[in-house]
């Protein structure tokens, strides 16, 4: 029998195989030298899509753009290897799982001149998870707080975490559907690191998320944006790069990251190691390393940039948005998220789906 | 070149996208990292978790099925009383929605019965109380009925239709009043399509995560939600295609049990 399955499983991987270097001769036949394209993927909702037409049209590079909703659904993407990539936009800890893994390759930044662009801290802030900086360019950065509307919360109440908590809130609470992100309220209450390996910490901060959840309207993603604008829901967890594109639909909006602190992230542009188009990538990387496209993206996706020739060519209200770009204070009483392992991965997992089954 | 080489697209595709797959499915969820066989994935099952999964999702697809039942039996009867430029209009009218994107027809669903939606508008004009039924059993429930509710009624009308007037007049013919008729003619001769809809009604709610996805705001975790989590955010194959057997083999017991009360035994599917 298990010769069978074995069979059967070579003849279902030969027919893969098959199929993807068929693609690829054909591409070849369109496109001399590389395959003329980049495969790229990003987060859903998070470039400018008039960037990738100009891209498009300055390189003659096809771009064949993909989304994924959140780190967790792009790993597996990248590590089964069955869809190949050239550039993709995973977060802070989900980089250091790749570089453990093996999975990136180094950028030749000689092909990326625009890199000088990027400012000092933030390529510092990203050797928490690229030491060397050889493998990750700073896209966007952020904090994680409360996105509150000001008709139903005080802004006196979101200085604590202890509002996600509070029963005046019933079914008006917006949580995100992506553990370590949700964890972040109950690990900085009970004064935990997000980063705590210890179970007896883990377990008490998933009971308080199991409390919270009669409160709590929904668990999602990219939905936050639709639930606060419409007033279906009176606050939640947020990323601060959420806020602007909200307040542009409904001014009610306002955004806080509480006292007790909470996660400073940094999303940022890698080369898988499977990649195809290794140049077509890192001429991808350098387009969005260019300050007045970095302008258009920053205005679009409101996501902050770290792209300081970007700052110079932006409108001043924006640099003095503290919600935008955080005082030195906020970064100081938040903390990156680091990779913990195939083990806490899995631990992780389990805590979650005790909070969500929980009823 | 025999007559048997016309089979020969449905083999491949039998081999292509049935055999294959389910047999990744068997051997990623009855091996473990190394390759060892084990039935420790499938066991899975058993955690507290996964249980409670499993056992809302009969429970909500048990009453959607009953639900669907309930409103497609009297509207297969209406379909069959009237005239048939009619009842075509009807049954077309019925099936229209499902030529639209059912992720689309769902997130519909989701802004009519949300807090601040067009439910609560209505109820709130009329002066009634407004109703919280968005990211609840009982929204989930709503969704599987929406979603599914042509399965239903589609195979009951077919089979109806099959029934010819003469065994009706034979019934009352012999003194059997109208309820009588009912329930010792038309409906056992109409069991076959009975047990189709239960069956198309059912194993898609069984197996459904979108739906509660959307209108549970993920606070309700099915069997489907823990199996797309485990393949997904998860990056756990082997639980996912461990608890995808056994939800396999429940579905397979219940046709089982279903396929007993189909006299011909002709309608699996």
């Amino acid at each position: 029998m298990k010769k069978v399955i074995a069979l059967l499983l070579a003849l279902a991987m030969a027919a893969l195989s098959g199929c993807g270097n068929a693609e690829n001769s054909q591409e070849g036949e369109f496109k001399a030298g590389e395959n003329g394209v980049v495969k790229v993927y990003n987060w859903g909702d998070y470039i400018d899509e008039e960037v990738i037409d100009l891209f498009e049209k300055e390189t003659g590079i096809e771009v064949v753009y993909d989304l994924f909703e959140n780190n967790e659904e792009m790993y597996p993407i990248i590590e089964a290897g069955g869809r190949v990539y050239d550039a993709v936009c995973p977060s802070d800890y989900m980089i250091e799982r790749m570089i453990q893994n093996g999975l990136l390759q180094e950028l030749d930044k000689d092909k990326i001149p625009n890199l000088t662009h990027i400012g000092e801290a933030h390529m510092k802030g990203a050797q928490s998870f690229d030491p060397e900086n050889a493998y990750a360019v700073p896209y966007t950065f952020g904090t994680v707080g409360i996105m509150y509307n000001t008709t139903m919360v005080s802004a006196e109440e979101v200085k604590s975490w202890n509002v996600l908590w509070d029963e005046k809130y019933n079914q008006s609470i917006l949580m995100y559907e992506s553990v370590r992100d949700s964890l972040v309220p109950a690990l900085k209450l009970l004064g935990y690191s997000l980063n705590t390996t210890d179970k007896a910490e883990l377990e008490e901060a998933a009971g308080l998320l199991i409390k919270q959840k009669p409160l709590v309207y929904s668990y999602v993603m990219d939905q936050i944006k639709d639930l606060m604008i419409n007033g279906e829901a009176a606050l939640g967890l947020a990323y601060s790069g959420e806020v602007l594109a909200i307040k542009e639909q409904n001014p009610d909006i306002d955004f806080c990251v509480p006292d007790e602190g909470s996660n400073y992230y940094m999303d940022a542009w890698v080369i898988p190691a499977n990649a195809e188009n290794k140049k077509n990538a890192e001429a991808w990387i350098n387009f969005l390393c260019r300050p007045d496209i970095a302008k258009m993206n920053f205005e679009y996706i409101t996501y902050s940039t770290p792209n300081e020739g970007a700052w110079e060519l932006l409108d001043e209200s924006y640099l003095e948005n503290k919600n935008v770009f955080p005082e030195d204070a906020v970064i100081n009483r938040c903390e990156v998220f680091r990779y913990l392992g195939e083990e806490m991965d899995q631990y992780y997992a389990e805590l979650w789906k005790q909070v969500k089954s929980a009823r | 070149m025999g007559k048997k080489s016309f089979a020969l697209p449905y083999v491949v595709w039998m081999i292509g996208f049935t055999i294959i797959p389910l047999a990744m499915i068997v051997y990623y969820g009855l091996t473990d990292h190394t390759g060892a066989f084990t039935f420790a994935n499938a066991a899975q099952i058993l955690t507290q978790e996964h249980a409670k999964a499993l056992w809302l999702s009969v429970g909500l697809s048990v009453i959607s099925t009953l639900i669907c039942l309930l409103l497609a039996y009297p509207l297969a009867m209406i379909l069959k009383g009237i005239s048939k430029n009619q009842n075509s209009l009807i049954v077309f009218i019925f099936i229209l929605p499902m030529w639209m994107n059912s992720l689309l027809r769902t997130m519909a669903w989701q802004t009519i019965l949300s807090n601040q939606g067009v439910l609560n508008a209505v109820l709130s004009f009329l002066g009634l109380p407004t109703v919280r039924i968005i990211n609840t059993s009982g929204a989930i429930i709503f969704g599987m009925v929406y979603d599914f509710l042509p399965f239903m009624v589609l195979p009951i009308y077919n089979v109806l239709l099959k029934i010819g007037q003469d065994k009706v007049d034979a019934a009352r013919d012999l003194g059997a009043n109208g309820v009588q008729t009912f329930f010792r003619v038309i409906f056992p001769m109409s069991m076959p399509g009975v047990v189709s809809g239960i069956t198309m009604v059912f194993v898609p709610s069984m197996t459904t995560f979108v739906i509660s996805n959307l209108l549970g705001g993920g606070k309700i975790l099915l069997i489907g939600n823990v199996i797309e989590q485990a393949f997904t955010s998860g990056s756990n194959w082997r639980l996912g295609s461990g608890l995808s057997l056994v939800l396999m083999i429940f579905i397979f017991i219940s046709m089982a049990v279903l396929a007993k009360y189909d006299p011909e035994g002709s309608n699996v599917i």
